[in-house]
């Protein structure tokens, strides 16, 4: 390995690097895509990859690795993708990060890395998260390289939830020599990462290699375990001999919007509306048994203005729907989804209704959907989450005929595990108490993150989480301190 | 995999599994349920748990054949695997001593009442238990349900075993009777319950009744086995399966069981299908053994 502060191999002058334009990702057509599951982007190649390598300012205090959750070493991986040693830097990034080629594909990187490049003061940002998928595809490609793990140190800690941040637990303690098994309720491991994130967005096959290099390194899984019934913390601590545990459940519970019709037939949270389509395979039907409502020439829309309600409606497109909207109450500027998926939205004929909230779910009077009743919003002061709250305009009622609704408003948290772990601390929504630093929660031994402890919010988020809580999992084991 | 120790017909079309599985034997608790998919392809459906023996770490599911994946399950053998069983889930019923309890059993909901009845009986309850069935081959648990009762009545749609009725028409005779009775629990078809939770509610005696509504992960995240409770959404998988009767929306449950009618009568018939070709396979099989080659079909 080369250190890190090596001498610059880029052979442009910062002008030079400038002038280079940001490297367009190739992607499927948009009138192709709309109508298969296909991933969107197809990925650099090696000659894009070095292209838009060649951007990177090599700022002397990067503040791209600042902004990155888990702190991704971005100028010296670019660096090697200069040289052309893509392994290398996929090696780098791999210190940091254990799901590269997840985070490359999903992480909103213009909030992260990309949003603090020096290069956005004048032109595009450096594509830093494809960059970083190029390299973790080419680290696949190659057949992945195995790290060894330290020294085996005895110590046995149990991951509850097998999604980005429970995984990225799994994968630094087990670098560290810890025993680490991981619990999943659902029958497939990854999480959100395999029922809630589509195959467009993020192939399975590629969490799929991710967990396969996690159990090469000595993960263990268990499927079919629903921690808090199947087996308690207390029973994993006292009885099961673990050490430590880690509680990375996720967000949970769908929210609904307690508006009258929402229990009407082809009313779907999008929790089980994706779950449907990713983990169940319900769009396979009849091949999979897991049935679904059939979209082909229904209208369908979506309530939300994130990337769960982008990634249900962009679905119902390729299902076959013959209008897909998305209704959100604020405006394009508040929408929290990634900007390259409103982009690719767009492009696939969505129909953004913006400053639109439903009122009221109709029906034929035998119980299934036929429109929902919505109304046009402006903004009005800004409201406690610093955006400007959405006050509903009079008299601007309109029917929208939809034959599905998919509500993706946000989750709630999910109580199983803290509801049968005594002296569990949580806040007054019910999110498990820890400390940002360490993630310990309030019980000895038990450390929490991820949506669980901060509510819905990104992989990236999650991930960093879990990397702060490996840490100081690997520091309670080996001083045994409090 | 979850390695079925024994299988065993109780009636025509209703199936008892002792399963390995050691993990759930150990929690469950009455009222529970598992979810479970039998193959790769399979989905995802909640099964009732009849008992468990923590010792030998099994469980024992009842399973009525109703769909292709029931029907499915109900071909396997001791021996055979279950791919995933997940649970035990869902919230334990409410074991306490309540004074007099009726626990009524329809149908393959019989085999979800037994262990309720035991656990109340064993809390010092009064344990009445009426158990109701189409018809007499169909009348499950029996002898299980009149060991854990003080008494047991039983009724047959038809009249083919013990009185001809309904369950409501035992109630009913029980309240008429002068029974004291503290609690009701019931569980079967949805119909049943409704009935069930309509009775007692002019007689004013607190009614518990067990959801059994559409559901896949059975942990709270897909909300697809809502129910309105009171005017409000709960989830049967976390905040049930057992409810207030008196509070159940049943219209809405029903309702919402139809949602996906079109899409199981295709499974069904693509069982069915299934079913006529390995019996023409078979036909054709012996035919050919019996040196008869030719045209079979």
């Amino acid at each position: 390995m080369s250190p890190t502060a090596s001498k610059s191999k880029n052979p442009l002058s910062p002008k030079e690097r400038i002038q280079v334009p940001r490297q367009l990702m190739p992607e499927q057509p948009a009138e192709v895509r709309a109508h298969n599951f296909e991933e969107v982007n197809l990925g650099y190649s090696p000659e894009l990859a070095q292209q838009e390598a060649l951007r990177c300012l090599e700022c002397a205090k990067p503040t791209c690795t600042d902004n990155c959750p888990v702190g991704i070493d971005v100028k010296e991986f670019v660096q090697r993708i200069v040289i052309g040693d893509f392994l290398g830097a996929a090696a780098k990034i791999r210190e940091a990060n254990v799901l590269p080629a997840i985070t490359g594909r999903v992480c909103p990187q213009e909030d992260q890395c990309e949003g603090k490049c020096l290069l956005s003061k004048k032109v595009k940002p450096l594509g830093i998260g494809y960059l970083e998928r190029f390299v973790a595809d080419y680290e696949q490609r190659m057949g992945t390289h195995i790290v060894p793990n330290a020294e085996p140190t005895g110590k046995k800690v149990a991951i509850v939830g097998s999604g980005p941040s429970g995984l990225t637990v799994a994968g630094d303690l087990i670098q560290k020599g810890h025993n680490v098994r991981v619990f999943e309720a659902l029958h497939e491991i990854g999480g959100v990462l395999v029922y809630g994130i589509p195959e467009f967005r993020l192939p399975k096959q590629i969490v799929r290699e991710q967990i396969e290099y996690m159990r090469q390194m000595g993960v263990e899984f268990e499927t079919d375990v629903v921690v808090g019934r199947t087996v308690t913390i207390d029973e994993l601590l006292e009885e099961e001999g673990c050490d430590a545990v880690y509680i990375g459940t996720g967000a949970g519970l769908p929210q609904f919007m307690n508006i009258p019709g929402e229990h009407l037939n082809g009313v779907y949270s999008a929790n089980e509306f994706l779950t449907r389509i990713n983990l169940m395979k319900a769009y396979k039907f009849p091949v999979y048994d897991e049935p679904m409502l059939d979209l082909r020439g229904k209208d369908v829309a979506v309530i939300g203005g994130g990337n769960t309600a982008l990634d249900a409606i962009r679905s119902a497109l390729r299902l076959g729907a013959r209008n897909a909207y998305v209704i959100y109450r604020r405006s394009d500027a508040e929408m929290p989804a990634r900007a390259e998926e409103v982009h690719h939205a767009r492009q696939e004929g969505i129909d953004f209704q913006m400053l639109t909230a439903p009122v009221e779910f109709l029906s034929d009077g035998k119980g299934w959907l036929t429109a929902a009743r919505c109304v046009r919003m402006e903004l009005g002061e800004p409201d406690a989450s610093g955006r400007r709250r959405p006050v509903r305009m009079q008299g601007s009622e309109f029917d929208l005929p939809l034959s599905v609704a998919v509500i993706a408003i946000g989750t709630t948290a999910n109580p199983i595990v803290q509801s049968t772990t005594p002296g569990l601390g949580t806040n007054k929504r019910g999110y498990i108490h820890a400390t940002e630093e360490t993630q310990r929660t309030t019980r000895k031994g038990v450390f929490a993150g991820g949506d669980i402890v901060t509510g819905a919010a990104t992989v990236i988020l999650a991930m960093g989480a879990g990397r702060r809580a490996a840490n100081s999992i690997h520091q309670y084991l080996t001083t045994g301190e409090w | 995999m979850f390695k079925i120790v024994h299988a065993q017909f109780l009636a025509p079309g209703i199936k008892r599994f002792v399963i390995e599985a050691p993990r759930i034997a150990r929690k469950q608790q009455p009222g529970q349920f598992v979810i479970l998919r039998i193959y790769e392809e399979g989905e995802r459906i909640p099964v009732t748990i009849e008992n468990s023996d923590p010792a030998k770490g099994t469980i024992n599911i009842v399973v009525q054949s109703a769909g292709k994946t029931t029907n499915l399950l109900n071909r396997l053998e001791t021996g055979d695997s279950i791919l995933d069983v997940v649970g035990p889930l869902g919230k334990p019923s409410d074991i306490r001593n309540y004074g007099t309890v009726v626990v009524v059993g329809g149908g393959v909901g019989t085999a979800m009442a037994y262990p309720t009845a035991l656990a109340l009986k064993r809390a010092g309850n009064r344990v009445i238990s009426i158990v109701g069935a189409r018809n007499r081959e169909l009348v499950i648990l029996e002898k299980e349900m009149r060991e854990v009762s003080d008494a047991l009545l039983i009724t047959t749609d038809d009249g083919s075993y013990a009185d001809k009725g309904f369950v409501t028409d035992k109630l009913r005779q029980l309240i008429d009777n002068g029974t004291r009775i503290d609690l009701v629990v019931a569980v079967g078809p949805i119909v049943m319950m409704k009935a069930v939770s309509e009775l007692t509610r002019k007689e004013n005696i607190h009614t518990v009744v067990s959801l059994n509504p559409i559901m896949i992960d059975g942990t709270g995240m897909c909300g697809g086995c809502r129910v309105l409770i009171d005017g409000k959404s709960e989830f049967a998988c976390v905040d049930g399966p057992e409810f207030d009767g008196h509070k159940v929306n049943f219209e809405v449950l029903v309702q919402r069981n139809t949602m996906y009618r079109t899409a199981e009568q295709q499974s069904m018939e693509e069982f069915k299908r299934l079913q006529k070709a390995e019996a023409e396979q078979d036909e054709v099989c012996a035919a050919t053994s019996s040196a008869q080659q030719g045209e079979q079909r």
